[in-house]
C-alpha cells in the first residue's frame, strides 16, 4: 500500500488540533500532555476534535449569517490530516443537515417561499451535480489551490454585501409569470411585500452558485443570500430564509454524487454533523446578545486567513 | 401597523410538515447508528483503529485500500456498522426526493402544470445523482 497516510505527518496536524483546543481552553489538554498525544494519537482522538471544532464553527456560522459548509471545509481541510475529498463531502452534508432541521420553521412562518425556491435550486441542482462529477477528475492540489481562491472570493463577496441594499424594482415578466411575489410577516416590520427582477441573471448566478457548490463543498449560504437579495431583489429575511430551502435540495443532489463516489466516511461526517447542530443552537441563542458588525470583521478574517492557507497548500508553498 | 397572521400556501406546509418528519426520522437513525459505531456496540467493516491509516487518502484509493464498497454497495455490509451509518447519511440525502415526490402529486392535482414540470425536472436530477448513473 504506496500511499497509506505518513502516520507522521498526521500526528504533527493532531497536535496542532489538540493544542489548538488546550489553548482555547476546550480541552483538558496540559502541554506536556498534548505532545503525548501526538506521539501516540489514539484513533478518536481526532473525530472528538473534529466535533468540538464543527461545535465552535456552528456557533460562529449561525451567529454571522452564513453557512456552516463555507467556514468548514477551508478550517477543517487545514487544520486536520483528513483528505479534501472527506472535508468536501462533510461540507455538503453539514449545510444540508442543518437546512433540512431549519427548513420546516422557516416555510411554516412563510418566511421562507417555496416557489421562490424551486426554479432556482432546480439550476442549482443541474450544476452542483456538474461541480460535484468535475471535483473527481481534478488532481487535488489543483482543486486545493482552486478552493483558496474561492474562499478569499466568499470574504470579498461577505465584505461587499455588508455595504449594499436591495433596491426596489418591478417583477419581470418570468418572475411574473411563474408567480415570483408574495409577502410575509416580519415580527420587527409587519408585513414585507416581495417580487423578484432579473429572473434570467438570478437563475446564471444560481448555476454558477451550484458548481462552486458541488466543486468544493461549501453549502451555498454565503453566495444564496446576496443572490436572492442583491440580484432578484427579495428583502433580507425573506432571502436568508429562502436561501436555507434552495441549499437543502441544491446540497441533496451534489451529496448523492459524493455518497455515490464513496467520498463520505461516517467517522468523519457524523460528529461533524452533531457539532454544527449543536452549535448552531447555541449560537441561535446568543444571536441577540452578540454585536453583528464584529461578528461580520471576524468571519471575514477567518475566511481570509483559512483561504490564504488553503491557496498555500495547494500551491505548495504550505504544508 | 397591525401584524396580521399571514398563511404560508398549502403545498408549502405540506412540504414543509414532510421536511420536518423526514428529518427528524433522518437525524435520529444516524446519532442512533453512530453511538453503535463511536462505542464499538457494532463491529464496523474496517476496524476503528485503523482508521487514521486511511482518512488522508482519496476516496477511491481509500475504497481500493480498505475495500469498502462505493455507490450503494454499503447496503451488502449491512449491519455492520459503518454502513449502517452510511445509511443514516443516505436517509438525510433521500429526505429532500421524498418531499419532492409528496410536492409533485400536489402540483398534479392543483393544475399547477408548470410547478409540476420544474418539481418532476428536480426529481429527475436527484434521481440520476442517487442512482449511481452520473458517478461512473
Amino acid at each position: 500500500m504506496a500511499q497509506v497516510y505518513d502516520s507522521a505527518s498526521a500526528r504533527v496536524r493532531a497536535l496542532a488540533v489538540l493544542a489548538g483546543l488546550a489553548a482555547a481552553g476546550l480541552c483538558p489538554l496540559e502541554a506536556g500532555a498534548a505532545q503525548q498525544a501526538a506521539a501516540s494519537v489514539a484513533w478518536w482522538t481526532l473525530p472528538l476534535a473534529l466535533g468540538a471544532v464543527s461545535f465552535l464553527l456552528g456557533i460562529v456560522a449561525v451567529l454571522a449569517g452564513v453557512g456552516g459548509g463555507v467556514l468548514f471545509v477551508p478550517i477543517v481541510s487545514a487544520l486536520f490530516p483528513f483528505h479534501l475529498d472527506f472535508v468536501r463531502g462533510t461540507g455538503l452534508l453539514i449545510a444540508l443537515a442543518g437546512a433540512l432541521a431549519s427548513g420546516p420553521g422557516l416555510l411554516t412562518t412563510g418566511m421562507a417561499s417555496l416557489r421562490l425556491a424551486l426554479p432556482f435550486a432546480l439550476v442549482g441542482s443541474v450544476f452542483s451535480v456538474i461541480g460535484a462529477l468535475l471535483s473527481f477528475s481534478i488532481p487535488a492540489q489543483v482543486l486545493q489551490t482552486m478552493l483558496g481562491i474561492t474562499i478569499l472570493a466568499v470574504a470579498m463577496l461577505i465584505w461587499r454585501a455588508g455595504t449594499s441594499a436591495a433596491p426596489a424594482g418591478a417583477s419581470d415578466r418570468i418572475a411574473a409569470a411563474l408567480g415570483l411575489s408574495g409577502v410575509y410577516l416580519d415580527p420587527a416590520a409587519g408585513a414585507v411585500d416581495w417580487r423578484v427582477r432579473r429572473t434570467l441573471a438570478g437563475l446564471a448566478a444560481f448555476a454558477a452558485i451550484g458548481l462552486v457548490g458541488g466543486l468544493f463543498g461549501l453549502g451555498a449560504g454565503w453566495a444564496n443570500v446576496p443572490a436572492l437579495n442583491l440580484l432578484l431583489g427579495v428583502p433580507l429575511k425573506g432571502a436568508i430564509a429562502t436561501s436555507g430551502i434552495v441549499m437543502s435540495v441544491v446540497n441533496t443532489s451534489a451529496a448523492w454524487i459524493y455518497i455515490e463516489r464513496g467520498a463520505v466516511l461516517p467517522m468523519i461526517t457524523v460528529p461533524a454533523i452533531i457539532g454544527v447542530m449543536l452549535g448552531a443552537t447555541i449560537g441561535a441563542r446568543l444571536l441577540h446578545r452578540m454585536p453583528a458588525a464584529l461578528l461580520r470583521w471576524m468571519i471575514i478574517a477567518i475566511l481570509l486567513l483559512s483561504g490564504l492557507r488553503t491557496l498555500a497548500q495547494g500551491s505548495g508553498l504550505w504544508g | 401597523m397591525t401584524a396580521e397572521p399571514i398563511s404560508a400556501p398549502a403545498e408549502q406546509r405540506i412540504y414543509a410538515r414532510w421536511l420536518s418528519a423526514g428529518a427528524r426520522v433522518s437525524l435520529t437513525l444516524l446519532a442512533t447508528a453512530f453511538v453503535l459505531y463511536f462505542g464499538g456496540l457494532v463491529a464496523p467493516a474496517v476496524p476503528l483503529a485503523e482508521l487514521p491509516l486511511y482518512w488522508g487518502l482519496p476516496a477511491a484509493q481509500y475504497a481500493a485500500a480498505t475495500g469498502a464498497q462505493t455507490g450503494w454497495g454499503w447496503v451488502t455490509s449491512l449491519p455492520q456498522s459503518d454502513a449502517m451509518n452510511l445509511a443514516g447519511i443516505a436517509c438525510i440525502a433521500l429526505v429532500t426526493p421524498v418531499c419532492f415526490v409528496r410536492l409533485l402529486l400536489e402540483y398534479l392535482a392543483r393544475g399547477e402544470r408548470v410547478f409540476a414540470l420544474i418539481a418532476a425536472l428536480e426529481l429527475a436530477v436527484l434521481a440520476a445523482a442517487a442512482s449511481g448513473v452520473l458517478a461512473g
